[in-house]
């Protein structure tokens, strides 16, 4: 069997036209709205060295930040922005996927550009400045007949930089739910899929790589002026962008439900699973996948999707900001009467729970007489923890490290997937685990018990955005799900999505698992 | 000669001053230059490098503009004249042609109508006109850039483009300087026949001094931005000044040693 007959090949391929044509998408426009500000800004600054400086100062502080963060800051901005604009002038816009992300690479894309503008057309000979004042052109012609055309290939070369760093950072935007090559990288991480983490580097690469040459070709024509060469790049840099966008313009159906999914596995699973379930019922359906705890939330809350799978616990502390830790039932009711008031609809509790736990090998747990995270206290001292990206900024991180007063000697954040293999291989001491994750028994790992309930209850619940509320085709389709996923069936659909399964895969056999029909080994 | 009689001047320096550098330091390139220019004469300024030759060449058209002094062309105060259209009706030569190498030699030549809106049809003929004018085949040079030219070529080129919006005056800063001798010999010799033909009015700097005398019809000769003599070549040979006769001398004592050196070896 060779390594390509790998069913998820096919399946990585089978995404490609949806994923390259966002990313195009979003590529090209940032790359525009970029090119749009920085050519103009840096015309109109050439003779102000001060501007010139604040701007050039500006762009290079953009580039250190790193483009994960720049994009991720969008997000909120264009929230508070969006609200804004609701309140005073009666539209709102979506401060979600392609808006943020396309404003994001445009910022990142203008300091190559503004630099190497400024460069070239601080660099035209001065005598033929002279020559262009003397054959009588006005400071406007001479701009555009002679500094312009003459500084075209350092702008060109500043403006190749500039698409290779927007194609290259588009892979981030897939956190704040714009759909790129990013997609691959992302959720191949998140369930341990390699296909998946290689064909979305290599996609990205092709597709950097096969630019930069087209540019270049354009770039040596300027700069030896050849029109072959510029006619060839500029052909194909069209044909590129047709092919690209081409597949998702011609057979563009808008999915009338969003599925939204957090970053793990688990989430992928579901969010496949109510996509499915969604297309049975004959609804059209997408999934936006790998966006952040917040992010998910306020998306639905914008309408920005539709529905997805969240966390009692989660969303009492996260979300409401609730220190208090009432039993199960209560938590849930109060829980649907705060989201009602936000008109999001609790639509009922899939049936198993997702809850932190502390989790240790079982074998060194027996050996140190550990059984509750109470007995943990005294050896934490001397211990190191691992946790998921949010989970020490979490406040229940801080409600269990207050009522058992825990210290660990160091705390680290890993890739949740890693975190089970690092506590087996003695790599760390303790990690927050997930009660529903298979990994816990493959590893033979035990999850401590909690006697003073500072872990609050983490029953897995469907949340549908404020204009589903009286979607009634939308709650009928989902209701075959409400109350029929056990922490068995979670698990071991868990532990099948962390081994070679795609998430489709499995989200089919937990369908068929659910439904009682017997599932295919 | 045919100089105008009711004819405004071409061109005409009254104490004119001009100092770069700032107020700490200032170096007058021009210093209280008076100066006319008359109708068809063809001027040649000279000097060493440095002593503001250039800089009274460019207050004519306002590439520069002066501190003080009143420079008038055909009659009027440059001031007062749009620096566009000023710049548009006087022809202006570089040293090394100036010509824009992201342009074919057509398109360098045909600039000054294009600016002014005239028809591409109207363009092209005129384009062909002085490329003939300045002996440069149309078919074979136009669509050139002109770095596949030669220097001499490039010159032509700069000349036929300072000539396009058929000014009655031109401005020439060392046009033949880059040149091979020969080259220079034959493209002054036809300048000054096209001048001549054209009836322009020229001034022209240069180092050569030869050429000066050759060409010109009176010499202009500055000297740390004063003006030191003007006069027909020999007005100016018969000066007392010392910087003068010594810088107006050296072509005669090369022509002297050099027919002393061809006349030791039996070279006639």
């Amino acid at each position: 069997m060779s390594a390509f007959s790998d069913p998820r090949w096919s399946e990585a391929l089978s995404h490609l036209p949806d994923y390259l044509g966002s990313h195009g998408r979003v590529s090209l426009a940032a790359l525009a709205l970029g090119l749009l500000l920085s050519l103009p800004l840096s015309i109109l600054t050439r003779h102000r060295p001060w501007l010139r400086g604040g701007l050039l100062g500006f762009a290079s502080i953009v580039q250190t930040v790193p483009g994960l963060a720049l994009l991720a800051l969008f997000y909120p901005l264009l929230l508070v922005l969006a609200s804004l604009s609701l309140r005073w002038f009666g539209f709102g816009f979506s401060a979600f996927g392609f808006l943020p992300a396309m404003l994001a690479l445009a910022l990142y894309s203008m300091l190559p550009v503004l630099r190497n503008t400024l460069t070239g057309l601080a660099n035209v000979d001065g005598d033929l400045l002279q020559a262009a004042q003397a054959v009588g052109m006005t400071p406007r012609q001479s701009l555009f007949s002679v500094e312009l055309p003459l500084a075209m290939p350092v702008i060109m070369a500043g403006i190749r930089t500039a698409a290779v760093w927007v194609i290259g950072t588009a892979t981030l935007s897939t956190p704040i739910g714009q759909t790129s090559l990013g997609n691959y990288i992302f959720a191949g991480l998140q369930t341990q899929n390699w296909v998946f983490v290689l064909f979305g580097c290599a996609a990205a690469a092709a597709l950097t790589i096969i630019v930069d040459q087209l540019l270049a070709l354009i770039e040596t024509g300027l700069r030896r002026r050849s029109r072959l060469r510029i006619a060839f790049g500029g052909v194909g840099v069209a044909l590129l962008v047709a092919a690209t966008l081409w597949p998702t313009l011609a057979t563009r159906q808008s999915a009338s439900y969003t599925v939204g999914a957090k970053t793990f596995a688990e989430q992928y699973v579901l969010s496949a699973l109510i996509t499915d379930r969604l297309r049975e019922r004959g609804l059209s359906a997408t999934t936006r996948e790998g966006l952040g705890s917040n992010l998910v939330f306020n998306a639905l809350a914008s309408g920005d999707i539709d529905l997805y799978v969240d966390y009692s616990g989660t969303l009492w502390a996260n979300q409401f900001h609730h220190t208090n830790i009432p039993p199960r039932q209560q938590m849930l009711e109060q829980l649907k009467v705060e989201l009602a008031q936000q008109h999001i609809t609790l639509a009922g509790e899939l049936g198993f729970e997702n809850a932190y736990a502390l989790v240790m090998p079982r074998r060194r747990a027996e050996a140190l007489g550990i059984h509750s995270i109470a007995d943990l206290a005294a050896h934490s001292g001397t211990m190191s923890i691992a946790g998921d990206y949010e989970f020490f900024s979490r406040p229940e991180w801080a409600a269990i490290r207050n009522s058992y007063g825990l210290q660990f000697r160091a705390e680290r954040q890993m890739q949740p997937d890693f975190m089970y293999a690092a506590v087996a291989s003695g790599e760390v001491d303790v990690i927050a685990g997930y009660t529903s994750d298979g990994l816990i028994a493959k590893y033979d790992l035990v999850a401590l018990d909690d006697p003073r309930h500072a872990i609050p209850p983490y029953d897995a619940v469907l949340l549908l955005s404020p204009k589903r509320e009286h979607d009634t085709a939308l709650r009928d389709a989902i209701a075959p799900l409400i109350g029929k996923i056990d922490i068995a069936a979670m698990r071991e659909a868990n532990l099948r999505a962390a081994g070679s399964a795609s998430p489709t895969d499995v989200a089919r056999w937990l369908s068929e698992r659910i439904s009682g029909e017997k599932p295919k080994q | 000669m045919a100089i105008g009689t009711s004819d405004p001047l071409p061109i005409s320096f009254m104490h004119v001053s001009r100092s770069f550098g700032g107020n700490l330091r200032p170096v007058r390139a021009v210093d209280d230059v008076s100066l006319d220019v008359a109708n068809g004469e063809f001027l040649a300024i000279v000097g060493a490098s440095g002593s503001g030759k250039t800089t009274l060449l460019r207050l004519v058209n306002r590439l520069i503009e002066a501190d003080s002094g009143t420079i008038t062309v055909q009659g009027e105060d440059v001031r007062g004249v749009d620096p566009i259209s000023l710049r548009r009706r006087i022809g202006y030569v570089f040293q090394n042609g100036g010509l824009f190498p992201h342009m074919s030699v057509a398109a360098n030549i045909g600039i000054t109508p294009r600016l002014e809106g005239a028809a591409e049809r109207d363009i092209t003929a005129q384009v062909n006109e002085l490329m003939a004018l300045v002996r440069l085949n149309p078919a074979e040079h136009g669509n050139r850039l002109p770095q596949e030219l030669s220097g001499g070529q490039r010159q032509r080129v700069g000349v036929a483009r300072a000539l396009a919006a058929r000014p009655r005056i031109v401005l020439m800063d060392e046009p033949f300087g880059a040149l091979d001798p020969l080259t220079r010999d034959a493209l002054g010799d036809d300048y000054r026949a096209l001048h001549r033909r054209l009836g322009l009015t020229t001034v022209m700097i240069t180092h050569d001094m030869t050429e000066a005398i050759l060409l010109a019809d009176r010499i202009a000769v500055m000297r740390d931005g004063r003006l030191v003599a003007v006069g027909t070549p020999s007005e100016v040979s018969a000066t007392s000044d010392a910087y003068v006769s010594e810088l107006l001398g050296t072509p005669r004592r090369q022509a002297e040693r050099l027919s002393l050196l061809f006349a030791g070896t039996g070279v006639t």
